[in-house]
């Protein structure tokens, strides 16, 4: 039986928690392009597109996050894809991440005054050019806050993968528990790292949130 | 080959299906009513107590929403009994989700506290009554009025977030969807099932918690 001191802990853990950074960022870039995707739909002025895309965020926003990612890993080998931990885990949070910030993003699409869109027509700007140009810079700068908010969430989140058998944080301190039986070190050290981690990330989103309401 | 889609099992399993759903809708109840009690008891702590109860408030907020409620979880059902704090599951799962719900809901409630005029407590204590009373008659009704948006979509989420506790064996709708899975190898029907099972509980809790709260709270709740 190997022995595990204080350090050989912390260092497993260590070398898991890049994992879970790396799931983190590639959901958040992922779930950030198909969000804006998702936002074309919801913004769009075709009725069928806005609807199709509000059952979208409100299929991803009513439903547990661990069933979707259930039913990514048991429903990929349906459609013939080889099934692997890391994908499910990372398309699983990529689409979770996709609704929660194409409604975030609509959010401050929706608080910019009508006016925006009337100047962006009268300056002869066609509907695309006006999104780049005028609504969408302005849309992203004031939903600043919360999308730094949700990408904490998201961190947080990936802690659920470890139940379809991704090797981040949590599983590999559930593999330490099992052979240290210190679980009070261990959960206690997972969850310090993921406050490292998030902490700076709040108080940043907390910063962005009152710069937003002084301007 | 394809793969054919079996709902054959489903007549089968309506019984544990129902019974996990009654399990998660006592979660989320006990959740709700234990969170919100402790949060406006915490909002007003957080404002009115002692500086060192302030700070505990504050390192207690600040520790729950920066950490995953999965490893919290596990930290209060396998960590706690090595310092001799032995719960059973149904009693993790409750005090993990209440604690968990608690520490955002203190930030909500206390947003609603401080969106109460000052003028209110201060008429109030012209009248002539107590502190307590100004608090529990005059801010908190007020104050629940402004923020009770926010709290439905914070009892969802935390509804949502209660799959988690299956991972301690606590018979909820997750833990039933394990179970029907591992008896009828039908893991994509049996999690499509339940996740349905799910949406139809948050659409039906908001609309459940919408109306409730007009009735209690008057007009003007949305």
């Amino acid at each position: 039986m190997i022995e595990f001191t204080f350090w050989d802990i912390v260092r497993n853990l260590l070398l898991a928690a890049r994992w879970t950074v790396l799931l983190s960022l590639a959901a958040f870039v992922g779930g950030g392009v198909v969000g804006m995707l998702v936002l074309f739909f919801r913004i769009a002025k075709n009725k069928w597109a806005r609807r199709l895309a509000s059952g979208y965020i409100a299929l991803f926003q009513g439903t547990p996050l661990l069933m979707q990612l259930f039913l990514m890993f048991f429903g990929l080998p349906m459609l013939g894809l080889r099934i692997e931990p890391w994908t499910a885990a990372a398309l699983g949070l990529t689409f979770f991440a996709s609704a929660y910030l194409a409604e975030i993003w609509r959010g401050g699409v929706d608080a910019l005054p009508r006016g925006q869109w009337d100047a962006g027509a009268s300056l002869g700007l066609h509907y695309l050019q006006e999104l780049r140009l005028i609504i969408l810079p302005q849309a992203f700068s004031i939903t600043r806050a919360p999308t730094v908010g949700f990408l904490v969430q998201l961190i947080k989140s990936t802690a659920l993968t470890s139940i379809i058998g991704f090797e981040e944080l949590v599983r590999t301190s559930n593999a330490i528990n099992n052979a240290t039986f210190e679980p009070f070190t261990v959960y206690g050290l997972v969850a310090l790292i993921f406050f490292v981690m998030c902490f700076p990330l709040t108080q940043y989103a907390r910063r962005l949130e009152r710069a937003t309401a002084t301007n | 080959m394809g793969y054919s889609l079996d709902f054959g099992w489903l007549a089968d399993a309506i019984g544990a299906i129902a019974r996990g759903a009654a399990m998660t809708i006592l979660l989320i109840a006990v959740t709700t009513l234990a969170g919100t009690f402790l949060s406006i008891l915490g909002a007003a702590g957080r404002r009115n107590g002692p500086l060192l109860l302030k700070r505990a408030i504050g390192v207690y907020v600040e520790i729950i929403r920066n950490t995953p409620f999965l490893v919290q979880l596990f930290f209060i059902f396998f960590g706690l009994p090595s310092i001799g704090v032995r719960l059973d599951p149904l009693l993790a799962a409750m005090l993990a989700m209440t604690l968990n719900m608690a520490a955002y809901t203190i930030e909500i409630v206390g947003a609603g506290l401080d969106a109460v005029p000052r003028g209110q407590t201060e008429a109030a204590l012209a009248l002539g009554l107590r502190l307590r009373q100004v608090f529990v008659k005059i801010v908190l009704p007020q104050a629940l009025k402004v923020i009770y948006p926010a709290l439905t979509s914070q009892i969802i989420i935390m509804m949502l977030e209660s799959a988690v506790v299956s991972q301690i064996a606590v018979r909820e709708l997750t833990y039933e969807a394990d179970m029907l899975q591992a008896r009828t190898f039908r893991a994509f029907e049996t999690y499509f099932v339940v996740t349905m099972v799910y949406l139809v509980l948050s659409v039906g809790l908001r609309r459940l918690l919408v109306s409730g709260g007009r009735r209690a709270l008057g007009a003007g709740v949305s």
